[in-house]
């Protein structure tokens, strides 16, 4: 069967700096892959490619068989208009290490905005929905309540939410635990896991070690732009076969 | 000090209503050109922001042009200048027009910082869930940018309401206008004191409910509830 994401040979500079150096992965359909490595290693960059938050330099990107922010005109590459990487965009979901919050809209709003202004649905038909997946995140009791007197945790809870109501192929997870307080990234770790669960296809670039080795199917150990190893993650985080994945473990664990 | 006061109010009979019109007037001019200038400068401000050079610096170029010289040159060359060319406007199209334009600048140069200080992660957010940038920009930046935009736009509401002063100088009849004319009537000079203290005091009838107006919206600006 064809991988659901496949990315091919991917580059990226900023200016002369390389962040990226050919990075090659499959993801198959519901697999979940953890994505690791030590800050500037370039997982965020290669997770902001996936969905063209970041202009590749060079490579491609695949979901599902479509290829993501190009199309082939007489063999020749050539970058999509706005309104064609939009359609591409509304099946991958992205949820960001800053949550992004719409900070004017409840709640509710939030999570309803794309599936009214994107995908055209009715007013009352969103609100059902998006309540359905505030519900499903466990935070359907603050529907009408705005970003701003929200918790961390229950921030990101709602980004989740509004991911899910996208009914996304795809979910990128950007650090998402990274800019919570310690005794919230519990909550929102439980609700990626029953994500999980329900067989998602998930690409989650993570510094949760722990969780990374509950969760995924494979996991990956980047750094300087480039795959180290890769593995079951029994194997890749217990037994690594590289010096500097050891070094980095060894760094995250004795914090 | 006294006689100040009761030739004042000898002859406010004459002298109110000739200002009580004339500042139907003046809110005439400030709305028309405060339109023009929000409509125009909206234009400038998302040129300001495109994505292809030569428009951006196209409205760079007119910002520039409209705030390094002077309103009133501005004016006369529209009111004088066009003229010669063919193109007659009455005083009070050719005041609306130049103050209009004029307030463009400033008006696109709040915007784009109202727009430019929404951070970039909403305008990601808005682009991951499937929105174009068009659809970002209106369901999403503009209203935030809007609380940001509100009081410096009130601002230069107030600079535009005494600005109109400038257009007597091309006859059309607002507040200023209309005090000259009164001075200049011959038995009137003796009061050019009091004639300029209450046009100074109409102007802060109309620009006193629009400061206040301005704290208002400084006071909301952070609250979204």
């Amino acid at each position: 069967m064809d991988p659901l994401l496949r990315i091919v040979d991917l580059h990226k500079s900023f200016g002369a700096l390389e962040v990226l150096k050919g990075v090659s992965i499959d993801v198959a359909k519901g697999e979940k892959l953890s994505i690791i490595g030590p800050s500037g290693s370039g997982k965020t960059t290669l997770l902001r490619c996936v969905n063209y938050l970041e202009k590749p330099t060079a490579g491609h990107i695949y979901v599902d068989g479509t290829l993501i922010g190009e199309k082939q005109v007489n063999g020749k590459f050539v970058h999509l208009s706005d309104r064609e990487l939009a359609r591409e965009r509304a099946e991958i979901g992205f949820v960001f290490q800053r949550f992004n919050l719409f900070p004017h809209l409840t709640a509710l709003d939030n999570v309803a905005v794309a599936p009214r202004r994107v995908l055209g649905l009715a007013r009352a038909e969103a609100e059902v929905q998006a309540m359905a997946m505030l519900e499903k995140v466990g935070l359907a009791h603050k529907a009408s309540e705005y970003p701003e007197r929200l918790s961390g945790g229950q921030q990101q809870r709602v980004a989740i939410a509004r991911v899910l109501a996208m009914q996304p192929k795809l979910m990128l997870f950007d650090e998402a635990t990274s800019a919570l307080d310690p005794e919230l990234i519990g909550e929102v770790l439980k609700v990626i896991r029953e994500l999980a669960e329900e067989g998602r296809t998930m690409l989650v670039v993570t510094h949760e070690i722990q969780f990374a080795a509950e969760v995924s199917d494979r996991v990956i150990f980047m750094d300087a732009g480039q795959i180290v190893e890769q593995g079951p993650p029994e194997r890749i985080l217990k037994n690594p076969a590289h010096e500097r994945t050891r070094l980095f473990l060894r760094q995250i664990l004795e914090r | 000090m006294l006689e100040f006061w009761t030739k004042l109010w000898q002859w406010l009979p004459e002298i109110l209503p000739v200002l009580w019109f004339a500042t139907g007037m003046t809110v005439r001019v400030t709305i028309g050109a405060l339109a023009v200038a929000l409509a125009f400068g909206l234009v400038v401000a998302l040129m300001r922001i495109s994505p292809i050079r030569p428009i951006r610096y196209l409205a760079l170029l007119y910002t520039d042009v409209m705030r390094g010289t002077p309103a009133l040159v501005q004016l006369f060359i529209i009111y004088f200048g066009l003229s010669d060319l063919g193109l007659e406007f009455d005083p009070v199209s050719a005041a609306i027009v130049g103050l209009g334009m004029n307030g463009a600048a400033y008006a696109g140069e709040i915007y784009r910082a109202g727009i430019e200080a929404i951070h970039k992660g909403q305008l990601e957010a808005s682009l991951s869930l499937g929105m174009t940038p068009l659809k970002a920009m209106r369901f999403i930046i503009l209203p935030q940018a809007v609380r940001i935009m509100l009081p410096p736009l009130c601002n230069y509401a107030i600079l535009l309401v005494k600005d109109t002063a400038i257009i007597s100088t091309i006859a059309a009849p607002e507040i200023m206008f209309e005090a000259r004319r009164l001075v200049q009537a011959t038995f009137m000079h003796s009061i050019s004191g009091q004639i300029y203290l209450l046009c100074a005091i109409f102007y802060l009838a109309l620009t006193l409910p629009l400061s206040y107006v301005a704290q208002r919206l400084e006071r909301a600006r952070q609250r979204w509830h």
